[in-house]
């Protein structure tokens, strides 16, 4: 089932600043993207006046999240306000929840942004990766793993340079 | 014969701290459920660690890299499932991984074992990974309707991650069997040193078996015609054989291990032990 759900900036003011301020910390593994884009911010709210933000792991292994963790304190800090990052692991992430805005700065900073899944789970099977250099579809995989777990690595075959390629999840 | 997990819940409540240590307020399990969890943070961890192992030292480049990356998605399940079972009796993550001797450690012996022959044997490994990859996919895709919420949580997490193992294992089986004379020498011996210990994954283990027929565990003996039959299929098709010999005793559920697991978790262990507290 296509879990696209509806995490939208809260309206009052207080926790539409709480929001922007977590949406804005950079994925230190992927620094084009924030977690808003990736679609791992779920949601934001106030325990007295502890901001309590929470975030789903893309992987369970990302060694990214301990590091996004004291990032978003210190994006709260900013504000003068203290947080606790709550991670929730249901639903688990999915690829799907990844912003059109977030695969548009992935594919320009030169990865493969995943393809949607389709509403049974299976990714549609597409004429082949577009290499994110040269727009090439002529393309291999050389790795399924990249540097990261969310990642494989290719290789164009019209321009000759290697990339990564988020893999769908 | 001494429960050495009892000598677990012997401390102070720091239940709180582990909770707090992990970020995500959850209510502790019950003894029986740590247990179980335990065994199953247990057989990742060991994984892991022995995939650890291959970093500079695989075949090729991106075999370093694929497998080290396998071995984290592994270790991330362990995290999650040791930080469950610790949160039962105040302990963390860390606690668990570090801090217990060798009969403490609930894994089964398929998950310990060297990689094979000399200690670094692909052929062994990928072996390895293709049964345990069939066999955690099946368990996690059951595990993901566990009544118990954590469990259910960590598992359709994990079940996504196993798939691309399972993959990948697959992909270099039939690569490897199918290749030539001497890969296909090396894959038919690796599998005879292997398959005596596939048969632990479905021997009973007292806290699945009591959880079971609540829906909060998997019982392993129902797991395997469809593990075995997984495996089956993937090596008819790579023109391999399951080989004929029988399963051995592992044990490793009740706390009896390998010869070689005292050095596995010396090298996992020794710098947290040499520096206690000790963070990066």
């Amino acid at each position: 089932m296509l879990e696209r759900e509806a995490r939208p900036r809260p309206a009052a003011a207080e926790l539409a600043e709480v929001w922007d301020a977590a949406a804005g910390v950079l994925d230190p593994e992927l620094p084009v993207l924030t977690i808003a884009d990736l679609g791992m911010l779920r949601g934001v709210e106030l325990d007295g006046d502890v901001a309590v933000v929470r975030i789903t792991p893309t992987y369970s292994g990302c060694p990214a999240i301990d590091a996004l963790r004291a990032d978003i304190v210190t994006a709260l800090a900013a504000l003068g306000r203290e947080a606790r990052v709550e991670v929730v692991l249901s639903p688990a992430w999915t690829t799907d929840w990844m912003s059109d805005e977030g695969r548009r700065k992935l594919e320009e900073f030169g990865i493969a942004p995943p393809r949607p899944r389709g509403t049974d789970g299976h990714v549609a099977l597409g004429l082949g990766i577009r290499c994110p250099q040269c727009g090439s579809l002529h393309t291999r995989e050389l790795s399924r793993y990249g540097s990261t777990s969310c990642k494989a690595l290719w290789q164009c075959q019209a321009c000759g340079e290697p990339f990564d390629r988020f893999k769908e999840l | 014969m001494i429960d050495r997990l009892t000598l677990l819940q012997k401390t102070d409540a720091k239940t709180d701290a582990a909770a707090e240590a992990s970020g995500t307020p959850m209510p502790a399990p019950s003894d029986v459920v740590a247990r179980y969890a335990l065994g199953l943070g247990d057989d990742a961890l060991m994984l892991a660690q022995r995939l650890g192992e291959w970093i500079s030292n695989a075949p090729e480049l991106e075999e370093d890299v694929a497998l080290g990356n396998i071995g984290l998605d592994l270790l991330g399940h362990a995290r999650a499932l040791l930080t469950y079972a610790g949160s039962a009796w105040g302990k963390t993550e860390d606690d668990l991984a570090y801090f217990r001797d060798e009969p403490e450690f609930r894994n089964r012996w398929l998950f310990e074992l060297p990689n094979g022959a000399g200690g670094l044997d692909f052929a062994f490994t990928i072996l390895r990974q293709l049964v345990a990859s069939l066999y955690f996919g099946a368990l996690y895709r059951r595990l993901a309707a566990s009544s118990d919420a954590q469990l259910a949580a960590i598992s359709a997490k994990a079940v996504k991650e196993v798939a691309y193992h399972a993959e990948h294992a697959t992909l270099w089986t039939l690569r490897l069997g199918l290749g030539t004379d001497e890969s296909h020498r090396r894959m038919t011996r690796a599998l005879t040193d292997l398959w005596p210990f596939v048969g632990e994954l479905f021997d009973p283990d007292a806290a699945a078996d009591a959880l079971a027929a609540d829906g909060v565990a998997v019982a392993p003996e129902s797991l395997r015609d469809e593990v075995l039959a997984a495996i089956g299929a993937v090596l008819e098709d790579a023109g391999l054989a399951v080989p004929d010999v029988p399963f051995a005793q592992g044990g490793g559920r009740l706390g009896r291990h390998s010869e070689q697991f005292g050095r596995l978790i010396g090298e996992m262990q020794a710098l947290a032990r040499a520096h206690p507290g000790a963070t990066w």
